[in-house]
């Protein structure tokens, strides 16, 4: 049976693990073909919080796609850095033919600090990765998108943080709402392409990213050591459905749903998944 | 091999043909068992022909081609009684209610300076209190069920203002509200609560002679063709389409509908075409 996104090449930054591990599996699952990056490195500012992703983690997602009979061609590439990201990009498309769904997933979450009080770097690196590196993963894969004259399908993640305010949390914030901004630049830009441009906007995401003790602290500033049950209670409060956090499978849903051809006309869009957090 | 909805059984209304037959076909073709309503009438406000008996016997035919049950009845979403009586009957016969279609509506059109109150109320009734009316009817069966999940359609005139249908505009806002406020109610019951908004759908909605005059005034009623008219709609798009077809409102509903958005809720998909980033 074919899947949902058969014979489809898709381009997933951050792919090591978390979402991006998700989004690269899905979309496997229905007949994808994957070329996938990561940094691969832990970020000195981003320490603090939690642990980067490693060369070991990026080898794991080549061999669980190899697993489901797809192909995969996996680079070490750094969002922040155009060169490299293009040449990883090119590279797999050299290799898979062509590309055709853009997960633009790479990004970090900094917190806690407040916002006059932010350093420069780590503003910095913040913006640079989770906006900067959403437009150079825009500005690489454009022109395959373009020649090939077949359309395409962006689709780049936000957050809940790209449509409401939350203290102490600055640069994500920013950078967030700095996506949807891309999103609807480039919607209109590559609309006569039928290149198709959206946004997902995930509440809390089961994954390292949030499941760490710096992040718990963030929502039990009182308590030492916060566990992930304490943690867990304050995360559902945010919800409107009683759950503390969704699944990376949930995430992943809603871009192979935006990736395939059951969305032809959707372009535009902010798809939030959010368990009715910006609802509250 | 397990359809995306296979098992469910899904309510549906205005089923008698358009965007609400395709939602109904589409869920069936993946699992579900439907209860069909639609009013198979004519409403005096409305300027192009309404459904008839013989639509919905139609989609009844095609949803049990696809080896689907469906329980179908002729109900006025502005009759609550009558709403309540064909889901409960249908919901007794099926065995349960897990997804909810609210997708009856109308359209018509005048200035907000030229509206008669009976423009205006036929078009609040169906368009939002139907959809209320919709939702009410559902929650005591959803709640029983353990969870759900309703999707109200709405427009992309549901988000912005267009000139000549402010009741229309007006309604469809309005079950945006009622889409945000079952969603916070019905979130402690596991029931999800979503709105879709449409671009222009190719159906006889938009098909007709009277759409057709209010987007070419200026064109004679000869003129007038459904090509002549595709320009026209294509202005309201960033995708240079002068329409969507209602699968790819089914497509959305049943995303929607699935286990694949459950923790999707409060959210306004639109299958807009870009109609919004204009």
């Amino acid at each position: 049976m074919t899947g949902r996104v058969e014979g489809k090449v898709a381009f997933v930054t951050g792919a090591a693990r978390g979402q991006g591990r998700s989004h690269a599996l899905r979309l496997a699952q229905e007949g994808a073909d994957i070329i996938a990056v990561d940094i691969c490195e832990s970020i000195p500012s981003i320490e603090r919080y939690y642990a980067g992703s490693t060369q070991a983690d990026l080898d794991e997602t080549v061999r669980q796609i190899e697993a489901l009979d797809r192909r995969v061609v996996a680079r070490k590439a750094d969002v922040r850095d155009f060169d490299e990201l293009k040449a990883a990009l090119d590279e797999g498309v050299a290799e898979l033919g062509h590309v055709d769904v853009v997960a633009a997933n790479a990004g970090v979450f900094a917190f806690g600090d407040k916002t006059h009080e932010v350093s420069e770097s780590d503003w910095q690196d913040v913006i640079d990765i989770n906006q900067t590196g959403v437009w150079h993963t825009a500005k690489a894969v454009i022109p395959h998108l373009i020649e090939q004259g077949t359309g395409g399908s962006m689709i780049l993640t936000s957050s809940t943080a790209g449509l409401k305010g939350t203290p102490n949390v600055a640069a994500y914030t920013a950078s967030k709402h700095a996506v949807v901004g891309i999103m609807r630049t480039l919607a209109l830009e590559l609309a006569p392409y039928r290149i198709r441009v959206n946004t997902v906007h995930p509440t809390g995401v089961a994954t390292d990213m949030i499941l760490n003790e710096a992040a718990f602290k963030l929502f039990l500033p009182d308590v030492e050591h916060p566990t992930k049950e304490q943690a867990a209670a304050v995360f559902e409060s945010t919800n409107a459905l009683p759950i503390p956090w969704v699944e990376p499978v949930d995430i992943s849903n809603a871009v192979l749903f935006l990736a395939s051809d059951e969305a032809r006309y959707v372009t535009g869009t902010e798809l939030k998944v959010d368990a009715g957090y910006t609802i509250k | 091999m397990p359809g995306r909805v296979e098992g469910k059984v899904a309510f549906v209304t205005g089923a008698a043909r358009g965007q609400g037959r395709s939602h109904a076909l589409r869920l069936a073709q993946e699992g579900a068992d439907i209860i069909a309503v639609d009013l198979t009438g004519q409403i005096d406000t409305v300027p192009y022909a309404m459904s008839t008996p013989a639509d919905l016997d139609e989609t009844v035919r095609q949803v049990e081609a696809l080896d689907r049950r469906i329980v179908a009845t002729q109900a006025d979403v502005r009759d609550f009684d009558a709403l309540k009586g064909a889901l409960d009957a249908g919901v007794a016969q099926l065995g349960k209610l897990d997804i909810v279609s609210a997708n009856a509506g109308i359209f018509s059109f005048g200035t907000l300076d030229e509206l008669t109150e009976e423009q205006w109320s036929d078009m609040l009734a169906v368009n939002l209190t139907g959809v209320w009316h919709t939702v009410k009817a559902a929650i005591p069966h959803l709640k029983a069920n353990g969870g759900g999940s309703m999707i109200l359609t709405s427009s992309t005139a549901g988000l912005l203002a267009i000139p000549n249908i402010g009741h229309y505009v007006a309604a469809k806002h309005g079950v945006v509200g009622v889409m945000k406020t079952a969603a916070l109610e019905l979130a402690p019951f596991n029931i999800r609560v979503n709105s879709v908004h449409p671009t222009s759908v190719n159906t006889d909605m938009i098909q007709n002679s009277a759409t057709y005059e209010l987007f070419a005034p200026d064109l004679t009623p000869e003129q007038r063709t459904k090509e002549a008219l595709a320009p026209r709609f294509q202005t309201l798009n960033v995708l240079p389409i002068p329409w969507v077809e209602p699968i790819d409102i089914s497509n959305a509903v049943l995303w929607l509908a699935s286990d694949e958005s459950r923790y999707v809720t409060g959210l306004e998909v639109r299958v807009d075409a870009g109609q919004l980033l204009k």
